[in-house]
């Protein structure tokens, strides 16, 4: 089921969480909200499910409009953060809680419902739980109940808020991975949220990045970070430093210096210009290269990452380097960007 | 090191009356506890079985299956259960209300509800009184339908509920409010209308703090006095609660009735409140700790 949504705008008492938001989500997706706190991203995914609805706009779940649907009709599977289990119902209860509300005309005969759980059991890999109660599992398996229930009414859309976020490092892992070939195998529509990136950029296929309110970009995870649509998006995904530099005619300059015409085509005046660690080189030449003073060397994994305090204002620029790279006694040094975007300032 | 140090007590032959805990204080307070429970309670009730204790079985046989002793008890404890039962019904919606829907005058109303906690019960039963008589605000309207609740038992359930409603109320309310928001969203999304969803969902995770409340409101109404021996009549046989009978008993100065009939409610209170608290331990145990 493909959705497309349409301008989409919501206000909390005249407060806007979300500007007119709009996107198309393909059939079979696996797509990822990403963004801060306060981005809007949890509204988005509450306005697709029908928990909230829009002040403008509409969400299309295929030709249909959904917006007038109520969250019962649009027959979506949504899982908490905090799992929202019934913990007076049994496992299996649980699970079948979805069948068993329907009414006597849809409502499969008991003996199907209780096969039904069971096989979803076994799906999430929890084939001998169904006679436990929510608060006798972990984290982790109450994750996967709250999955196999949403899974259970076979919804159109899966729609998942902070999927892993109350669970520990490892688990969260390993459920990522879980949930990726789960994924692949059912080939339902998956949102997820996320304020992880490294979530999001390992498990989806696509991810919109938002922030207060809006999308800044949508993309591959691999276009997301090496082409970032903004500032913005460069600063919140992987690690980077930004240098106020100034535009003149297609040339950057950093301070006095001429870091050569890296800027065609971008307005006069301040700009900022983002560089990753990993995406500059020791170089001996001073020509179109940064220089500055080491204020502190760490290591960093396999890498070793260089302070460099660059320019008269004293801005920081975190240069990773091999840890094989043997540290020179000169305090100052010059690296070279190979890689590197430009925005204008404000 | 501990238990080379301590070799003779092998596991488990050493009565360990306390856990170790990072609580401190376990001894002061069970101490403070017993003597505490004892000398408020244990004490009061302890004297009041020995009494009875001393009347002999046949004496007590015989004062405790009077027939009007039975007529008292059955109307004391039908009418303290139809009242509960009414306050768990209606408390649950009162407390929902308060939680859920903000309207003018909640704050008031919210007070409202403790009101029977304050007044004297004398003058809850001398106003119900009013009400309910057959020329009274309420009862001249139901009198020509042949419903009579002033000094008939159905005066003495109003009463009880009356007293009771606020037990139901405040041990309702807290739960509800802390009952998450998204469980019901779950169920929404997993196509549960809202009837089935306040049915399957949120009355099951309230009923542990309804039967509490319960509890509280049976107690307090099979003990009430004040307010419902205004509005009962205490005809003999028909509307004559057990706790006035006691009385009547006393001031006749026949201390052996009064005290075989209060050893009697003492027992089925007792009984009826055991109960309630297994069903809820049965209850927690399958809902974990936190029910």
């Amino acid at each position: 089921m493909d959705i497309s949504i349409r301008r989409l705008r919501k206000e909390f008492d005249r407060y806007p969480a979300l500007h007119g938001v709009s996107l198309d989500i393909a059939s079979g997706e696996l797509l990822a909200l990403l963004g801060p706190s306060g981005s809007g991203k949890t509204t988005l995914l509450r306005l697709i499910a029908g928990l909230e609805f829009p002040t403008s706009g509409a969400v299309f779940f295929g030709a249909e409009d959904a917006s007038q649907k109520s969250v019962r009709e649009r027959n979506v599977g949504f899982v908490f953060q905090h799992y929202a289990l019934f913990r007076h119902m049994s496992v299996a209860d649980n699970i079948a809680f979805g069948l068993r509300v329907r009414d006597r005309a849809t409502r499969p005969p008991e003996d199907v419902i209780r096969r039904r759980a069971a096989e979803l059991l076994e799906l999430v890999q929890l084939p001998q739980i169904g006679n436990r109660f929510p608060h006798q599992l972990s984290g982790g398996q109450r994750q996967r109940v709250a999955l196999a229930r949403a899974l259970a009414i076979e919804p159109q859309v899966l729609l998942l808020d902070e999927p892993f976020g109350a669970l520990d490092a490892k688990v969260r892992k390993e459920l990522r991975r879980w949930l990726r070939e789960l994924h692949e195998r059912t080939g339902h529509t998956t949102v997820f949220v996320t304020h992880d990136q490294e979530e999001a950029m390992e498990m989806s296929d696509r991810v919109v990045v938002m922030g207060q309110g809006r999308i800044e970009q949508v993309g591959a995870p691999d276009e997301i970070y090496d082409r970032p649509a903004s500032a913005f998006v460069h600063g919140f995904i992987g690690d980077s430093s930004a240098l106020s530099v100034t535009v003149d005619r297609g040339e950057v300059f950093l301070g006095r210096r001429s870091l050569g015409p890296l800027a065609a085509g971008l307005p006069d005046g301040p700009a900022r210009m983002l560089l990753r660690p990993h995406d500059l080189e020791l170089t001996a030449q001073s020509a179109g290269a940064i220089a500055g003073r080491i204020a502190a060397v760490r290591r960093h994994g396999g890498a070793r990452m260089i302070e460099l305090e660059v320019g008269d204002k004293g801005e920081r620029l975190e240069v990773a380097v091999p840890a094989s790279t043997p540290i020179c006694p000169e305090p100052v040094q010059a690296f070279r960007p190979l890689r590197w975007q430009i925005y204008p300032a404000g | 090191m501990t238990a080379a140090l301590l070799p003779r007590f092998a596991a488990g032959t050493l009565p360990r009356l306390r856990q170790p805990s990072v609580l401190p204080g376990f001894g002061l307070t069970l101490g403070f506890t017993l003597l505490y429970l004892s000398a408020v309670v244990l004490v009061p009730l302890g004297a009041l079985v020995a009494k009875a204790a001393g009347l002999g079985i046949s004496d007590f046989a015989a004062l405790a299956t009077d027939p009007r002793t039975l007529a008292a008890l059955r109307l004391s404890f039908l009418a303290a259960l139809a009242a509960a039962s009414i306050n768990a019904v209606f408390g649950v919606l009162v407390a929902w209300v308060l939680v859920r829907y903000d309207f003018p005058l909640r704050r008031v109303v919210d007070a409202v509800i403790d009101l029977p906690f304050a007044l004297p019960t004398a003058v809850a039963g001398i106003a119900l009184t009013a009400l309910y008589a057959p020329n009274g605000w309420v009862g001249q309207y139901l009198a020509p339908l042949g419903l009579k609740i002033a000094y008939t038992p159905l005066g003495v359930v109003a009463a009880l509920t009356f007293v009771g409603l606020p037990f139901v109320v405040r041990t309702v309310e807290p739960v509800l409010r802390d009952l998450d928001r998204d469980v019901e969203e779950a169920a929404a999304t997993l196509g549960a209308s809202r009837r089935q969803t306040v049915f399957r969902v949120v009355l099951p995770a309230l009923l542990p703090s309804i039967l509490t409340g319960f509890a509280l409101a049976l107690a307090r109404a099979v003990g009430e006095y004040g307010s419902v021996i205004f509005i009962a009549g205490n005809i003999p046989y028909v509307s004559e609660i057990a706790p006035l009978l006691i009385v009547i008993r006393l001031e006749e100065y026949d201390y052996a009735a009064a005290t075989a009939l209060a050893a009697e409610m003492l027992g089925i209170a007792f009984l009826m409140l055991l109960t309630i608290n297994l069903i809820q331990a049965v209850g927690r145990r399958r809902l974990g700790r936190h029910a």
